[in-house]
Formats: C-alpha cells, sequence, structure tokens
C-alpha cells in the first residue's frame, strides 16, 4: 500500500499539470489537434489511478480541454470521484468541472445526490460554498427535490456567506422543482431583510427574477420593496427593485403613483448613471401604466425626456444608446414629447456605430405624423442611397415601409406618393425585401380604390423595365415586386391607358427566367389584360384586326410558358393556350366573345384579414377530433402510410388534381397537405396575403446564369417621388384655402384634384391635413362571430409557466414540508428541519376540502403556531397591523374564520389606496384632515393644531389659514371618499369578493402632526418592526412615518427632526450621535412637494400610552434670504400602536382562551348606530384586531403586541349597544386599548 | 439573468468561457466563434452593447462587452439586468484578476483559467450576480486560496 503512495507521488511528478498542458498546446500549433488527443490519452491513463491527486490534475486538465470544444463527458464518473475527495482543494477541481460540464441528461448525477448533501452540511463554509455554486450550474429537478430541504436549511447559516450562496441558488430549486416555491417563499421573504446586504441583495436577486416573469403573484411584496427602495443605498439593490416596480406597475396604477415621487428624487440626487437610468425607466413604466394626459404627470415626462436627451446627448456612446432605447418606451405612449426631439434623432441616424443607428431607426417609427411623415421618408431614402452594408440597408428599407404602413396606413396622405416610393425602392440592389414590397405594392392597390388607376400606370412602368429588376438582383427576390406588378396590372387592367403595350412586356421571352410562381402570375394576368383588350376593341370594325392580331400574339408567345419546367406555369399557359385559340378562331368568324372572356375574371376581390381564418369558429356539434370513419387497422396503415406518402410527393406536385381521400387521412399526411395548400396559397394570385411572412422566398428559376446582364441607367422610368412630394404640397396647400372658404362644404368634396390654387403658407395642424384620396381603405375580412382577441400563446416549454404560483395563499397543512421522497430517506439531517418548519410556516385558511380533516389532527401542534405569528408580523410590515377594511366582510363570506384569506393582497390594496400621492398634496392632505382619523398613534387631535402652530405661525395669518384649512377640509373629505370608492373597485377584483352594499366610510392612518404657514408634518400610522433578531424584550421598535408637506413658496432644507426621549422611548440615533442630537430629515422640499421620512424609535414598556415632544427645524430659503423657522410637535403613542394584526385561527383561539392566562374586563359601549361590519372593520384598522370568528351580530377578534401579549375580544352588539369582552395576559396593556376603543367609539 | 459569461482573445481565442444554461461542445465553440465575430468588427469608439439576436436564447438577450488590451470579456444577459449595472461588474471583475494576479495579463488567463474561474464563482453565481464588493471577493478568494495552501502543507 505505502508503496503504491509512493509510486504514485512518483508518477505524478511526471505528469503534466493545467500549465503544461497549456504550455504544450501552445507550442504544438501546427499539429493541435494530435498533441491534444494524446494528451487526452495520459489523462485518461491518470484517470485509472487511485492516487486522488492525479485524478484532480487530470480532471483539471479536462476543464480545460473542455472549454477548448472538447467532449469530456466520458469522464463524468471521475468528476464525481474528484467532487468526493476530502480535501477541499479537489473538491473544488471536482465542482468546477462538473459545473462546466454536466447537466440534465448526465447520468453519473445522480450518484452525487449524498455527496453534495454532505458538503452542503459540512463544517468548513467554503466546502459548503464551492458545492453550493457548483450545483446551480447542474441542478436537476431530481436534485432539486432531494436537496431543496437542506438548502432551505443554510438559508438561516449563521455565516451570510452561506446565506446569500443558499438564497441565490433556491431560484434554480424553484425552477427546477416548483412545488418548493410555497414552503420556502417565506423564508425568501424573511431575507429581504437579512442584516447582512449580501444576502438581501441575493434574496432581491431572487425576488426579482421570480416576479419578472409572474408579476402578479409579487404585487403584495411592493410595500416591503417600497421600503427596502427608500432605505437601501446599495445601488445593486435599488436597480434590481427599480427593475421590478417596473415590472409591476403596469398591473397596478396606484403603485406607480405611490412610486413617482421617490423615484423623481432619487434621478434628482443619485450620481450613478445607471441608477438613473433605470430610474428613468420605471418613471416610463409608471407613465404608461397610468392613464395618459394627467396633468401632473406631464412634468415628470418632462424630466425623463430632458434626462434622456441629456444621455442621448452624451459623448459616451453608451449611454446615447440606453436614451434611445428608454425613448422608445415613452414614445409609445407620449409621441408627443418625443417628437420634439426628432433633429437629434434623425442626427443619431448618422451615427457611425450600427447599435445606435438601428435603436434611432426604431424611434422613428412612432415619431411621424402626417404632417412629417414626407419629410422624415425623404430622410431616410437618402440613408437608404448612403447605407453600406446591405444589412443595415435592408433594415431602413422594413422601417420605412413599416413606418408608412403603421396603423393602416395612417400617416399617409398622398398614396400617389407612397406608390412612387415603394417603386423607387426596387432599385435598391441585393435586398431581401423584395416579397416586403411586393405585399405592400399588393395591399396598396388592393385596398385604396382611388390609387388603383396610378399604381396601375406604375406598374406597367415597372413591367416593362422588368429587365433592370431581374438582371443583376434576381438572387435577391427584388423580383418578387413583378409578381405584384403583374397581378396589379392583370387585376385592375381596365384602368390600363395601353394595355396591349403591357400585354406584350409581360410575354416577352425573357419573363421565362423568372421565378415559376411569377411566371405563373404573369400568364394568368396576361389571360385577364387580353379580356381586357378585346372588350376594348370590339365591335369597332376597324379595331377587330387590333383584337385578332392580340390573339395571335398570345398563341405566338404562349408556347414558351407551355414548355415550362414548372407544372403551375405550364398548366396555366396550356389552358390559355387552348382558350385563346378556341377564341381566335371565333374571331374569325366575327363573334363576339369579349363578353364571355371578361366574364371569366369578373368578380370583386376583397382582402381577408391574416388571422380570419383561425378565426372561424367551429360551428356547433362539429368535433373536429373525433374520426369521421373509423381509423385503419394497424398493418393498414402502415401500408397507408407508405401509400400516402407516395402520394403525398405527387400532391405535391400537382396538388389541384389529387382529390383527397379522407379516410385515409393520417397526421403526416395531413402535414403534407397543408404544406401543400400553403404552397398553393401562396402562388394563388387570388388568395391575398397581409403578412410577409406568409410570403415564401421562391427558389430561382433554371438557367438564369447563362443570361447576359446589361447594366441600363434607371434614373428615367423609376426615379421620381419627388415631384409627389412637391405634388402633395401643394395639394395641401390649396387644401387650406379651401377650407377656409368653404368651411360648411362637405369634406369630401376637398379630396378632389385640382392643382393650382395657393393659399397661405404655415404651420399646419395633423387635422388640417386631409388625405388627397378618399381613401376607401377596405377593411380586412373577419368570419362572422369571430373572437376579437388572438390568444397568441406563450412558449409552453418556458419553466417559469410552472412557477406561476400563488403565494399570498397561506401554506396548507400538506405544503408545510417539502415533500422527500420516501426511499431515500436522510432522517437525521432532516428532522430539525421539521421542527423548524413548524415553527415557521403561516397559518393556513380553512379549506373546504379534505385538508379540514387534516388540520383537526393536527391541532396539536396549534401552540407551536402561535410563534409563526412573528413572522407574520413581517409579512405586514408595511401594512402594520392596518387591515383592510372590508376584511370583515370578506370573511362572512368565505363561511371559514381564517382571516388570513388575503391579508397580503388587502394591506396591498390598503397601503395603495390610503397611501399619500406626493405629487398631489391635496389628495395626500386629505387623509390627515378627517377629523375621524385618530387612529393608531394618531393622537394629535385636529383642534389642537392652532396651538401647536401658534409658536411660529404670524397672528395675523394664523385666523386666515385657519378658515382657509377648514374650507378645504370639507373639499378633501369629498376627494378622499371618491378615491376610496375607487380603490374599493380594484379590491373586488382583486379578492374575489363582492362588496356589501353599504359601502365602509374612509378611514385613514395619516394623522396631522403639526403645521404652520411653512410646513406641514404629517404622521402615518405607525408601523412596528420586531426587531428581527427576535429580542422581544428590549428590541421592540417602533417606525414613524411623517410626511413633511411645503405649503409655502420658498424652498424648504436642512430639516433636524428632534424628539426628546423618555425613558421609555427613544429616538433611534445612528452611531456616535449624542442622545440630544436631531436627526437630519434626507430630503429638502420644493414649493409645494411632500415627501415622507420615517424615524425609528425603541420602546421598552408598551403598557402605557405616551407622549413625546418633538420639534422640527428648518431652513426657508427664499431668493434674497433665509431664515431659521421650527416647529414643534408632540408624538402619541398609543396602546394600540403597539398592537399588530396577527391572524388566528378559531382553534388556536380557543386553545389560547382555554389556557387560562388571560385576564378579563369588559366595556360597554351605548349609542353606537353603526352597522356591525363597518364597527368590526374600525376596530380591525383603527386597532389593529383581525376578526377570528363572526356569527351574526357576535365576532371574537384577535391581536397580538409586538412584545407578544395576546389579545382577545368578543364583541356582540344588540339595540346600538356594543358590549367588549376582553381578555389579555397584561391587564394594564388591555385596560388602555380598551380606553382607545372607547374614544375611538365616541368620536363619531 | 447572466447568460454567459466569455472571455477570448483579439484573435478569437477563449480563454474562458461559462455557460449558465447548457449547451454541447460544438455549439458552445460555435457561440465563442459567432460572439467573437460579432464584438471583433466593432469600432473602439462605439457602444458595448450588441443586440444578440438568435445567439443564446433570441432577442432578448444582450451582449455587453469590454474589450482591455488583448481581451474581449463578454457577457450575454437578458433583460432583467441592468446594462450599466453589467459594464461596472465588468469592470470590477478585471479589477478583481488584477488584484489577484498583481497587474493581470491575458498570460495569467491562460496559465490559470481555474482560478480565473473560483475568482468569477464569487462573485456570479448560477447566472446571478452574488456580489459586486471587491474587497468581499477578495477576501473570499484569498481565504480559499489559504486553505488550499494548507491543505499542500499537509
Amino acid at each position: 500500500m505505502a508503496l503504491k503512495i509512493v509510486k504514485g507521488s512518483i508518477d505524478r511528478m511526471f505528469d503534466k499539470n493545467l500549465q503544461d498542458l497549456v504550455r504544450g498546446i501552445r507550442n504544438h500549433k501546427e499539429d493541435e489537434a494530435k498533441y491534444i488527443s494524446t494528451c487526452i490519452d495520459e489523462i485518461k491513463q491518470e484517470l485509472k489511478q487511485d492516487n486522488i491527486a492525479v485524478k484532480a490534475n487530470a480532471v483539471c486538465k479536462l476543464t480545460y480541454l473542455q472549454m477548448l470544444g472538447y467532449d469530456v463527458s466520458w469522464a463524468a464518473f471521475n468528476i464525481v470521484e474528484v467532487m468526493s475527495s476530502s480535501k477541499f482543494t479537489y473538491k473544488r477541481i471536482g465542482y468546477l468541472a462538473a459545473s462546466q460540464c454536466f447537466h440534465e441528461s448526465t447520468d453519473v448525477i445522480m450518484l452525487t445526490t449524498n455527496q453534495i448533501r454532505k458538503d452542503l452540511s459540512s463544517p468548513n463554509q467554503y466546502d459548503t460554498g464551492v458545492a453550493l455554486t457548483g450545483l446551480s450550474c447542474f441542478v436537476t429537478p431530481d436534485l432539486a427535490r432531494d436537496l431543496a430541504n437542506d438548502i432551505m436549511t443554510l438559508m438561516s447559516h449563521t455565516k451570510p456567506y452561506i446565506r446569500k450562496k443558499a438564497v441565490l441558488i433556491m431560484y434554480k430549486v424553484f425552477l427546477k422543482y416548483p412545488e418548493s416555491l410555497r414552503p420556502a417563499f417565506p423564508r425568501l421573504k424573511e431575507k429581504l431583510e437579512d442584516p447582512d446586504p449580501g444576502v438581501q441583495s441575493a434574496a432581491v436577486n431572487v425576488i426579482c427574477e421570480l416576479a419578472r416573469r409572474n408579476p402578479k403573484n409579487y404585487l403584495s411584496l411592493a410595500p416591503l420593496f417600497f421600503k427596502l427602495m427608500t432605505s437601501s443605498t446599495n445601488n445593486w439593490v435599488l436597480i434590481k427593485i427599480i427593475k421590478l416596480f417596473g415590472a409591476l406597475t403596469p398591473l397596478e396604477p396606484r403603485l406607480g403613483k405611490k412610486l413617482i415621487e421617490p423615484l423623481t428624487n432619487l434621478i434628482h440626487s443619485t450620481s450613478a448613471m445607471s441608477l438613473l437610468y433605470e430610474c428613468v425607466n420605471t418613471v416610463i413604466a409608471v407613465l404608461i401604466s397610468l392613464s395618459s394626459g394627467m396633468p401632473n404627470h406631464s412634468a415628470s415626462i418632462q424630466l425623463c425626456v430632458q434626462k434622456l436627451r441629456i444621455l442621448i446627448e452624451d459623448s459616451d456612446q453608451n449611454l446615447k444608446y440606453l436614451g434611445l432605447l428608454a425613448m422608445s418606451k415613452i414614445l409609445k405612449t407620449h409621441p408627443k414629447s418625443v417628437q420634439s426631439h426628432k433633429d437629434l434623432i434623425l442626427q443619431c441616424l448618422d451615427d457611425k456605430d450600427e447599435s445606435i443607428r438601428l435603436r434611432a431607426l426604431d424611434l422613428l417609427y412612432g415619431m411621424v405624423s402626417k404632417k412629417n411623415l414626407m419629410e422624415i421618408v425623404k430622410k431616410l431614402m437618402l440613408h437608404v442611397d448612403k447605407a453600406e452594408g446591405t444589412t443595415y440597408r435592408d433594415e431602413l428599407l422594413t422601417k420605412i415601409i413599416d413606418i408608412c404602413s403603421q396603423s393602416n396606413y395612417q400617416y399617409i396622405t398622398n398614396f400617389e406618393w407612397y406608390i412612387s416610393i415603394l417603386v423607387e425602392l426596387t432599385r435598391l440592389e441585393g435586398t431581401r425585401h423584395g416579397h416586403l414590397i411586393a405585399s405592400q405594392m399588393l395591399d396598396v392597390a388592393i385596398r385604396v380604390k382611388a390609387i388603383r388607376a396610378f399604381a396601375v400606370a406604375q406598374m406597367a412602368t415597372l413591367l416593362d423595365n422588368a429587365h433592370l429588376l431581374t438582371g443583376n438582383t434576381q438572387r435577391n427576390g427584388i423580383c418578387e415586386v413583378l409578381y405584384a406588378a403583374a397581378w396589379i396590372c392583370g387585376e385592375f387592367s381596365e384602368h390600363l391607358e395601353e394595355p396591349m403595350v403591357t400585354l406584350e412586356a409581360m410575354l416577352r421571352p425573357k419573363v421565362a427566367t423568372l421565378p415559376g410562381h411569377i411566371q405563373a402570375v404573369y400568364v394568368q394576368n396576361a389571360a385577364k389584360l387580353f379580356a381586357t383588350v378585346l372588350r376594348g376593341h370590339e365591335g369597332v370594325p376597324a379595331d377587330s384586326m387590333v383584337a385578332q392580331e392580340t390573339s395571335q400574339l398570345l398563341i405566338d408567345r404562349l408556347p414558351l410558358f407551355v414548355q415550362s419546367s414548372n407544372l403551375e406555369v405550364q398548366e396555366r399557359a396550356s389552358c390559355i393556350l387552348q382558350l385563346v385559340k378556341y377564341i381566335q378562331k371565333l374571331q374569325q368568324k366575327d363573334v363576339e366573345v369579349a363578353e364571355e372572356v371578361t366574364a371569366l375574371f369578373a368578380g370583386e376581390l376583397n382582402p381577408v384579414a391574416p388571422k380570419a381564418q383561425k378565426k372561424v369558429p367551429v360551428p356547433e356539434g362539429l368535433d373536429l377530433d373525433v374520426w369521421i370513419n373509423e381509423p385503419p387497422s394497424g398493418s393498414e396503415s402502415e401500408d397507408e402510410g407508405r401509400k400516402s406518402k407516395g402520394k403525398a410527393v405527387f400532391a405535391k406536385e400537382e396538388s389541384r388534381h389529387t382529390k383527397p381521400r379522407y379516410t385515409e387521412v393520417d397526421e403526416k399526411e395531413l402535414a403534407k397537405r397543408r404544406e401543400v395548400r400553403k404552397a398553393e396559397q401562396a402562388n394563388n394570385p387570388f388568395y391575398i396575403k397581409a403578412s410577409p411572412s406568409s410570403q415564401k422566398v421562391y427558389q430561382d428559376g433554371v438557367g438564369v446564369e447563362h443570361i447576359p446582364v446589361v447594366q441600363i441607367d434607371l434614373s428615367v422610368p423609376l426615379k421620381v417621388p419627388d415631384q409627389y412630394v412637391k405634388l402633395e404640397e401643394e395639394r395641401r396647400e390649396r387644401n387650406k384655402a379651401d377650407k377656409k372658404k368653404k368651411k360648411d362644404k362637405k369634406k369630401r368634396e376637398k379630396g378632389e384634384k385640382g392643382r393650382r390654387r395657393r393659399g397661405d403658407s404655415g404651420p399646419e395642424s395633423e387635422e388640417d391635413i386631409t388625405p388627397a384620396h378618399m381613401v376607401d381603405i377596405v377593411t380586412e375580412e373577419m368570419p362572422e362571430n369571430a373572437l376579437p382577441s388572438d390568444d397568441d400563446d406563450k412558449d409552453p416549454n418556458d419553466p417559469h409557466k410552472a412557477l406561476n404560483i400563488d403565494l399570498d395563499k397561506p401554506l396548507a397543512d400538506s405544503e408545510k414540508k417539502l415533500p422527500v421522497r420516501s426511499h431515500r430517506p436522510d432522517e437525521v439531517l432532516k428532522s430539525p428541519m421539521e421542527d423548524r418548519q413548524v415553527v415557521e410556516v403561516v397559518p393556513e385558511p380553512k379549506k373546504k376540502t379534505g385538508k379540514e380533516k387534516k388540520e383537526k389532527k393536527d391541532r396539536k401542534k396549534s401552540k407551536e403556531k402561535k410563534k409563526k405569528h412573528k413572522q407574520e408580523e413581517e409579512e405586514d410590515l408595511m401594512g402594520a397591523g392596518s387591515e383592510e377594511p372590508v376584511q370583515p366582510e370578506e370573511t362572512k363570506e368565505v363561511a371559514a374564520p381564517p382571516p388570513a384569506s388575503t391579508p397580503e393582497a388587502s394591506d396591498l390594496d390598503f397601503w395603495l389606496s390610503n397611501a399619500p400621492v406626493p405629487s398631489n398634496p391635496q389628495a395626500a392632505a386629505a387623509p390627515a384632515s378627517t377629523p375621524r382619523t385618530a387612529s393608531g398613534m394618531a393622537a394629535v387631535a385636529p383642534d389642537s393644531e392652532p396651538e401647536e402652530a401658534k409658536d411660529t405661525e404670524p397672528e395675523e395669518t394664523k385666523s386666515s389659514t385657519h378658515k382657509k384649512k377648514k374650507q378645504k377640509k370639507e373639499k378633501k373629505k369629498k376627494k378622499h371618499h371618491h378615491n376610496h370608492s375607487d380603490g374599493a373597485g380594484d379590491e373586488s377584483v382583486q379578492n374575489g369578493t363582492v362588496e356589501e352594499e353599504e359601502p365602509l366610510p374612509p378611514m385613514s392612518n395619516y394623522a396631522l402632526l403639526a403645521e404652520n404657514s411653512y410646513i406641514k408634518m404629517m404622521k402615518q400610522d405607525a408601523d412596528k418592526v420586531c426587531d428581527i433578531q427576535g429580542n422581544l424584550q428590549d428590541g421592540s421598535q417602533v417606525v414613524v412615518s411623517v410626511i413633511f408637506e411645503n405649503k409655502c413658496d420658498s424652498f424648504i432644507k436642512s430639516m433636524e427632526f428632534n424628539v426628546l426621549d423618555s425613558l421609555n422611548s427613544k429616538l433611534q440615533r445612528p452611531d456616535g450621535a449624542g442622545p440630544h442630537d436631531g436627526l437630519i430629515v434626507p430630503f429638502q422640499l420644493p414649493p409645494g412637494i411632500s415627501n415622507e421620512a420615517r424615524f425609528i424609535f425603541s420602546v421598552q414598556n408598551i403598557v402605557m400610552p405616551q407622549k413625546l415632544k418633538g420639534t422640527l427645524t428648518f431652513i426657508v430659503k427664499t431668493d434674497d434670504s433665509s431664515t431659521h423657522e421650527k416647529l414643534d410637535f408632540k408624538l402619541h403613542f398609543t396602546c394600540t400602536s403597539y398592537l399588530i394584526t396577527t391572524p388566528c385561527y378559531s382553534d388556536a383561539y380557543s386553545k389560547l382562551l382555554e389556557s387560562g392566562d388571560l385576564k378579563g374586563c369588559s366595556l360597554k359601549l351605548e349609542g353606537v348606530n353603526q352597522p356591525f361590519h363597518h364597527l368590526l372593520a374600525r376596530i380591525c384598522f383603527h386597532h389593529h384586531f383581525s376578526v377570528v370568528e363572526r356569527i351574526d351580530s357576535c365576532a371574537s377578534m384577535y391581536s397580538r403586541s409586538i412584545q407578544g401579549h395576546h389579545m382577545c375580544l368578543l364583541v356582540k352588539t344588540a339595540d346600538q349597544t356594543v358590549s367588549i369582552d376582553a381578555k389579555c395576559d397584561e391587564p394594564g396593556l388591555l385596560g388602555n386599548v380598551l380606553d382607545e376603543i372607547k374614544l375611538t367609539f365616541s368620536q363619531c | 439573468m447572466i447568460k454567459a459569461i466569455l472571455i477570448f482573445n483579439n484573435h478569437g481565442k477563449p480563454r474562458l468561457s461559462k455557460f449558465y444554461e447548457h449547451y454541447s461542445e460544438d455549439t458552445e465553440q460555435q457561440i465563442i466563434r459567432e460572439t467573437f465575430h460579432l464584438v471583433s468588427k466593432r469600432d473602439e469608439n462605439v457602444c458595448n452593447f450588441l443586440e444578440g439576436g438568435m445567439l443564446i436564447g433570441g432577442s432578448e438577450n444582450k451582449l455587453i462587452y469590454r474589450h482591455y488590451a488583448t481581451l474581449y470579456f463578454v457577457f450575454c444577459v437578458d433583460s432583467s439586468e441592468s446594462e450599466l449595472g453589467i459594464l461596472d461588474l465588468i469592470q470590477v471583475f478585471v479589477e478583481t484578476l488584477d488584484k489577484c494576479f498583481e497587474n493581470v495579463c491575458e498570460l495569467d488567463l491562460i496559465f490559470h483559467v481555474d482560478k480565473v474561474h473560483n475568482i468569477l464563482a464569487e462573485m456570479v453565481m448560477g447566472g446571478m450576480v452574488l456580489e459586486t464588493n471587491m474587497n468581499e471577493i477578495i477576501t473570499q478568494v484569498d481565504a480559499q486560496n489559504k486553505m488550499e495552501k494548507s491543505e499542500v502543507r499537509l
């Protein structure tokens, strides 16, 4: 054995290490492949040895070779061996190799489960780290399922290094094993507030990834993220959160309103370009989600556009690019604001950087109007001429067509101009987009009736010059336009001035070099032209010769096509040839045939919407999946399959001759037929395709190469659009003059031609420009009863689809644990996990399913469940105990006690609906001045305002402002009520509940703190945060949100917030600050602006309410001077503000009451004449209770203090008398809370 | 999400490739080649973003790259990443390499690709940004290297 080891290490001395390998490869540049193959042989030898060091070295080299493109999957087992080494050095090599080359179909992966589990629980944090990193690259559904529990445990590891990795990898686990999302989510959410910034950032990262794909499930986290956004200083985290908000706002416009202010502040304050850019982006998303045209937001749009302009003008190309990118988002909803920067964007078209040019092109799309379309397209045409490189030129071409054809040719006033542009585009050499131009020509000619004469004339010219197109550019498909040209000339031949000339052009021998499908159209349309010629010349004796000559022409020329190798051409040609021969005979007998020939092509063609076919509803009683005839039996079908295959080959060529035999249809056959039908449709000029994608690029005809190509100067026939531009300008001016003169004349007359008169020039508005033609844009036909929306299905393979899981729904019993495969038990590791989970799990709702039974069994656990309420607190952070007022109804309707049914959603609603809209100070002020708002900590009664303000308010203004305020109050009340009902509408949609007929009175959690002529402070109902460490005894915190609103016309800055600490409550100051130092408010206030700041207090004893005196000092800065001002206020901490809305089950509740630990107390309220559900809502809202159960006019309620006191209420009502029986383990607290409840009801 | 991180030199020789989605070795090489082709034909003074097209995963993705001396650092990311943020991240990555290798040059990457992988693993994990603080990254890398050294001594 010892010998073996010695031998191994001696061998090792001669082994190549990675550096040697690299050096060797560099020295063998000539025969690299050969050298590497010998190296691989050596590696194979090394892997056979027992020495793990040798193996690790070999695996390390393999990792390098893998990067060079060598398949090393054969060494997968050896990699696993190295992974399981006890030495970190080798382990790391093994995991790196695994992460580079393992994937889901690597079969040895299943051998790694236990090894990885061992590494995850290793005492060495780097073993764990390396395993997590590796796992993140090769996790499979099996691994995810087996290891989810272990990783979840690691999310609470003591080392932040492990925590952040565990949090991050959870995303991969969710993707592979979606069932783990719900059980793991509460802990993941917890990590958003991890003390370590790295862990926090990882959690934000994961939730952002999740939310990006299924945003609506994460809406309820908005308050939490909002808090993070206003408190975090980590730009990475901020960027992620801001991006997340961008994804959430489309779902919830109210969120957008709340975001604008803080985002605007960030835009002004940040120096990081990346952050600024993302802020702008999200503000844009907000503005898009809000109904446009709200006057309040025009400032925000202007700000964004302004900032973007700065970016675009920057010399840094990156910023320029991003600026344009963001600009294109604004464009969709606020094109006007972007249009004013047209100059800048056109300038970017000249940029040397293609990325930037393409972005600028994108922008142009939305910037056109009727007025500037021609000008912009003219510019683009110039660029087309200048452009080097076909990709960019093709891009320009498609953009021109996109721009012009957008929204049903909305911006085109002169189709003559557009046709001429299309014709000029055909001059482009080497473009791939011939079919695009062709389909535009067809579309315009068919749908704009008035343009047909002009279009036909242009197309005739095009046909006449067809040799120019076919000559040098045939490979690139520009000849596709001839397809359109021929069809238009044939179909609308009545508009042709010289049909004979065109007919001759269409029958030139060179046509035979065109691709088959185009020839076919030529032949068919030659017949149409022939019919037109006949009709034109018959009846006039002198012309009968012309008619006969025409017949002769066809008879002479068509045989060329009869010989065509393309079946379609051949068939059509021989048909028509026979027809013409017959006609010629009749002509010689002087029989009039024109009528009959024309009848062959009679009938109007209507455009059909591209999706029309798909939209045809399945008639009632027709089941498309049912066999019409019994399917053939096994052996037969094989035989048939072969037969039909053979037939299908035939059918492909000559589909129209094959009569489909439905009895023999099988899948393949159907697919083939579909193909055939598509091909047929593409070839069929009568089948109009609006979407370019449905057109195929056809192969070249045979024998093109040998045809001599002649370059001919094109300038005469094809170039011209300028003249149309001029004509159009003249027309517009004339129109304007017309309009002035005969205002009452019908609009139709304005479209008439006549181009002499000149009117006065000047800026035109959009509406002034009337289209040259009465553009009868024929709308595309759709079948009756077609469904309007097209549910374009998403990718069914998207792994994120499986993660669309409602996370707000509390966990059911069955979900408490992650399912673990039973045949691979790992008891030692699992059991501590289980305990933890029980503690962790969020209370579950009673479900009507069988789960209810399970729950009963689990009653024993209910005590433990109590602990989990701690977690609920965190979830409720923002809404902090402010239970949604509608809650009672909801629970009643569900007829089951769980108050947790949608606490998050309703909290969110609440957060959104009652939140101040900072950009709208009135609305923000509204809640404050409602007299009923003595909620939560709010105790500064409105009548004490003047007193508060006295110190600083000048005597003479005092009374007047006071009056004004009162008037305002009235207004605000109304307004607020209105807002509320809006919100309620949303609620009912979101929660899926219907509100009761009687709307609840508005309630708010903001109360006026103090105000003077300069500034107004409002305090939000406090949010309570328990110390995350769970140090409930002395770590209890209360967060007070204060809104500062600048009421004067001057700038307010240097605000300092200070509170005189009491023994019990202390304002938390930053480290190093003395106990009497004030806190600097982290923003300044321009006139009329309000903003919110949060202050954290630590509270020791929560049994008694208390008041804290405080002062706000600030500087009022006017143009010429600045004055120091101060404002005194009192913060009232009521006892209810220490309560946290905590849901509770009825079983846990009864257990609690039975325990006998609680002391009782009761309260009677007389003369309360509000409905019972209002009453409950009021208690829930103002005093942070939740309804446990409600039966008729009796309800039990529960709440919990931040220090863990349970508080139970039994509320009964009868004849305007409300009796409340209360129990709590802290009688002092209970007494105070009851007093406060009494106060609440005496006020209303 | 970051889909892939590629480092190659001015001639398209790969110096590091890290794919966060699985591709076959051939596809990986093809992606590296195409990316090199796209990136190398761009001038020095143009923007650092490229719409990757069909390269990895489709049009949602972008290539964000930086060119340092003889090396291109290319990150292929989807729309959830901030463009400028990733540029900063590349800068952090390069600065970290510079600290760890003391005046990093292409040769360091050629001969110590495993070390580069280890450094990268402290920054990006499974396609998600793990750490952006350079000091923290270096602390962790150093601690692991120290551990490796102590094992060798044993």
